[in-house]
């Protein structure tokens, strides 16, 4: 069983980074929801508060991993222009993809898309991430505060499933491979 | 142990608010020049300051020199007071929405007239 250095890293990227950040999200949200429901009299020990913090923090440093490692590993090879007189365009995703009108539209529009608003995340969980550790407990008694940073958080969430669901899509039409290849397992 | 909120003293929303503001100026910048990246292409030049990645190296980059410096000069000014949360809040959320439809092919291109 074997894999390219670069099929690795499209996995770390997407499955490993990425889809680790949208399964902790929904409990993000309920850490700062909890927040508001509970209102000023919420209980919550030091133990519990730290972990909210790396929670949080943890979140944010999936996001910035998530858009570095799309934008300066990947996404060059991506990019990569082939050679004049090419014919095989498989180790040339994005020209694979223009070649034809039928998948065209998977650059213009997804990859187009994505590799901007993918960076929304970074920028909103970091916010998020430390005005939950400036404010801890105190959310609760600043409304405005906290429905602004679920807001942004809301605003996270639906960047990263766009970026999300047109990289899966991506991959599927035009996969980003080569590199050296990793022995995973023999026989 | 435990943290009881009645009894802490309120810290003020300056920091948070300066926060906020930050974020939305790093999401209105990243569309901005993700636009102009694309309409122009002396600027889609300036800003492919790693070639590999193209402009993206560029939007990307200055954003978040964009968005630090933002946070830093209004956690500066605001770090120790009460601002009105309800202009910030509006103002950030009116650039995030800009940055998102800017960033949002079908509008960018609309917008440059393709």
């Amino acid at each position: 069983m074997e894999i390219s250095t670069r099929d690795l890293i499209t996995v770390l990227h997407g499955m490993g980074f990425g889809t680790l950040f949208m399964l902790a999200f929904s409990g993000a949200i309920g850490v700062i929801y909890a927040t508001a429901v509970a209102g000023p009299g919420w209980q919550v020990s030091r133990w519990d508060r730290r972990m909210f913090r790396f929670y949080l923090v943890s979140m944010a440093a999936l996001a910035w991993l998530t858009v570095l490692s799309g934008t300066y590993l990947i996404y060059p090879w991506y990019r990569a222009v082939p050679p004049a007189g090419t014919t095989d365009l498989s180790g040339y995703p994005r020209a694979l993809l223009v070649s034809s009108p039928r998948t065209a539209g998977w650059h213009e529009l997804g990859m187009e898309w994505k590799e901007h608003i993918a960076w929304f995340t970074p920028i909103a969980m970091t916010m998020v991430a430390y005005i939950f550790i400036t404010y801890g407990p105190q959310l609760a008694r600043h409304r405005t505060l906290r429905n602004a940073v679920l807001g942004f958080a809301a605003a996270a969430f639906l960047s990263t499933a766009v970026a999300g669901f047109f990289g899966a899509f991506l991959n599927k039409y035009a996969p980003v491979h080569g590199g050296a290849t990793i022995v995973l397992s023999r026989g | 142990m435990s943290e009881d909120l009645s009894s802490d003293a309120s810290l003020p929303n300056g920091r948070g608010a300066a926060a906020i503001l930050a974020a939305g100026i790093g999401s209105a910048t990243l569309g901005v020049l993700a636009l102009a990246g694309d309409a122009f292409a002396p600027v889609g030049h300036v800003l492919s300051i790693w070639p590999p990645s193209g402009p993206l190296s560029g939007v990307t980059t200055l954003t978040i020199i964009v968005w630090l410096a933002s946070w830093r000069a209004l956690r500066r000014r605001w770090r120790d007071r009460t601002i009105p949360l309800g202009w910030v809040t509006v103002a950030s959320f009116a650039m995030l929405a800009l940055g998102l439809l800017l960033t949002f092919p079908p509008f960018a291109d609309r917008l440059q007239g393709r």
